[in-house]
């Protein structure tokens, strides 16, 4: 799904991931396959509970008990993650993958300062000097727009306002120039008015130093602005990928067609009807056939029976559907 | 900062004024002292001679006025029994109340805390579900009854402690310590770890909660998704994050050793105040007992103030105000 030239940074292949839990076994992901490549946004989106932080988690070797990687492979730059050790796993994040958490007032430590977070990193990845992690610290709270920089690195993260938060946040992880940042809701914790100044600050970043990213969001609006490719889940499959602006024109999915009819259009007031009809279901039980079904205006007798798929759709996109929607078509 | 202590003085002032009344109406409302003072064979007349020394035909009202000024004024009475100023005889014995208790506090700290860690961290394991069950013990065991097995066992039994008293002791600064000498070790083991199973369990099972709560926090996994390794994870952020309940609950877990003390002393003849104030309760020795509460009343206090000092070192978001 990379445009041919770009090489492959991270490929997934069959990822799958269980929570074992008292209730059932909850396949949270389940057979999720996708690439990205080198410099490349891809945006992860689905309702909530699709299993896209799961996938998130599961790239850097964070899923905890009881969750398990049952099954797939998770290849950065070819090689698998899935089946390396703890002690390349860390190696890995934060130096070659980094991520940016959905709360920004939850995933900083307050005892700590922040100069002591962002220090963290340097001191872990690299056997830079004191006083020169310090100057990159420096360097890097500057560049995610944050003045008197060498001041506030002493500050611990009550200090600093949710958006202040979220930029020290990036500049954790930008600061050992990760070559993939998974970014999981980066701006659904913060104010509408924020929430455009900490994507282009994101955006900005990985284009300075040649990062990809996934940016997780359920949010079609803001991929479509800065993905080149969005894949979509539902009940931890990938119901439809593709170029974005393929996708995002004529999406083959039906789903896709619900979650972009959905977005609220500045210029009407948000109408009731264009959301999907529905609920997620309870991914726990799911019977035979499309998880969508019920939910879908182009069901048929088949969908019940036989699961769809990925298969390829017009304008090169992929779809996992039985009734595929033309260009133009409405459901 | 300034302002902040001002304001703590001032309250800590007024929670003493109110323990100094609690107390007075409670020595008042309870039996009459003027039989301690005068002889069996007292007649009529030398029994009132002594109320109106004592004080007691006045009204309550200047009974409790003489009391406050006097204490005020340092001077805090004569024990009846002992002829001997109260405050002199509360503090010959405070030194080894507060030794037992510093010991038994510093017991269940190291032993606690590092339990509660364990248990917290690995919340499945099965030396995690021994350290829970056991702790579930030292908090429903009652501590007079755990004292008296200790006594059985290793007193009477097998004799490797003695059963009672505080043994040799050396003296700094004029002050009579146990820790010192091998001997004062071997008195005080027994009657420090029965005071401290109590504390021990409850500050386990606070660290252990701290423990567990803070693992399920974002700042742990953004943490490991750093790279840092898991231990790191668990004791640079998780365990200070941890622990600040349980500092908040290290005063008043001080304060209960101090009033279980009495208990533990008077088990193991333990020549403490605690022993004292249980002897002048029944002795009616009303001057010791006021003086016993008032200090307790102010340790209290002084410990509860040092406890939010300590708070604010430990968590930047609180300032003294
Ligand atoms: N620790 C866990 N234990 C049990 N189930 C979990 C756990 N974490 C996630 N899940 C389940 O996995 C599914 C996907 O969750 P998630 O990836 O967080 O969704 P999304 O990020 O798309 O909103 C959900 O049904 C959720 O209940
Ligand atoms: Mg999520």
């Amino acid at each position: 799904m990379k445009d041919a030239a770009t090489p492959v940074l991270l490929e997934v292949r069959d990822l799958r991931t269980y929570f074992h839990t008292f209730s059932g076994t909850v396949r949270a992901v389940n057979g999720v396959s996708f690439e990205i490549g080198q410099g490349e946004v891809m945006g992860l989106v689905g309702e909530s509970g699709g299993g896209k932080s799961v996938v998130g988690f599961s790239i850097l070797g964070l899923i905890d008990s009881p969750g398990r990687i049952e099954g797939g492979e998770i290849l950065l730059e070819g090689r698998d993650l899935v089946t390396a050790g703890e002690d390349h796993l860390r190696d890995v994040r934060g130096r070659e993958i980094s991520m940016v958490f959905q709360d920004p007032m939850t995933s900083l430590n307050p005892l700590h300062t922040v100069g002591r977070q962002m220090d963290e990193v340097l001191r872990l990845h690299s056997d830079l000097r004191a006083d020169t992690r310090h100057r990159a610290c420096v360097e890097m709270l500057e560049s995610v727009g944050i003045s008197r920089a060498a001041e506030r690195l002493k500050a611990y993260p009550h200090q600093f306002s949710g958006g202040m938060r979220q930029r020290v946040v990036i500049a954790i992880a930008m600061l050992a120039n990760p070559k993939l940042i998974i970014a999981d809701e980066p701006t659904t914790a913060l104010d509408v008015t924020i929430q455009s100044q900490i994507l282009k600050l994101m955006r900005a970043q990985i284009a300075d130093k040649g990062a990809s990213m996934i940016l997780i969001t359920h949010d079609l609006a803001v991929v479509s602005e800065m993905a080149d490719h969005i894949t979509v889940l539902y009940c931890g499959n990938v119901v439809e990928r593709g170029r974005t602006r393929d996708l995002i024109e004529n999406p083959a999915h039906p789903y896709t067609r619900g979650l972009i009819d959905s977005i609220p259009d500045t210029s009407e007031r948000l109408d009731r009807l264009n959301q999907i009809p529905g609920s997620v279901p309870d991914i726990r039980t799911l019977p035979a056939g499309c998880n969508f079904r019920d939910r879908c205006p182009r069901a048929q007798a088949l969908c019940a029976t036989e699961e769809p798929v990925l298969a390829p759709q017009h304008n090169g996109l992929m779809a996992a559907c039985h009734f595929p929607l033309q260009p133009g078509e409405r459901p | 900062m300034f302002g902040y202590l001002i304001k703590r003085l001032i309250q800590m002032l007024l929670v003493l004024w109110v323990v100094s009344v609690i107390v007075f109406l409670m020595m008042s409302f309870t039996g009459d002292p003027v039989f301690m003072v005068v002889p069996i064979d007292a007649t009529d007349a030398e029994i009132a001679q002594a109320r109106r020394l004592l004080g007691l035909y006045d009204s309550l009202l200047v009974q409790y006025w003489k009391f406050i000024t006097s204490l005020v004024q340092g001077d805090f009475g004569r024990s009846y029994v002992f002829r001997q100023p109260a405050m002199t005889l509360i503090l010959e014995r405070m030194p080894a109340t507060v030794e037992m208790v510093l010991v038994a506090m510093v017991l269940a700290v190291v032993v606690a805390i590092p339990l509660g860690v364990y248990a917290g961290a690995n919340p499945n394991g099965r030396l995690s579900r021994i350290i829970m069950s056991s702790s579930l013990l030292g908090i429903s065991l009652p501590g007079f009854w755990v004292g008296m097995v200790l006594i059985y066992l290793f007193a009477v039994n097998w004799g490797v402690f003695p059963s009672s008293g505080r043994g040799d002791t050396a003296e700094v600064f004029g002050l009579r310590v146990s820790l010192l000498t091998w001997d004062g070790w071997h008195h005080i083991a027994l009657p420090a770890i029965t005071l401290s199973l109590g504390t021990m369990a409850i500050l386990l099972r606070m660290t252990r909660a701290g423990m567990m709560e803070v693992s399920r926090q974002d700042y742990m996994k953004f943490a490991r998704a750093k790279g840092a390794t898991r231990r790191d994870v668990l004791y640079k952020h998780g365990l200070k994050n941890a622990l600040i309940p349980v500092v908040t609950i290290f005063g008043l877990q001080l304060g209960d050793l101090i009033a279980f003390a009495t208990i533990t002393e008077t088990i193991f003849s333990w020549p403490g105040m605690g022993k004292l104030l249980i002897d002048s309760i029944y002795r009616a020795d009303r001057p010791v007992i006021v003086v016993y509460l008032m200090l307790v009343a102010l340790i209290f206090v002084v410990i509860n103030f040092l406890v939010d000092i300590v708070y604010t070192l430990i968590d930047p978001r609180i300032t003294l105000k």
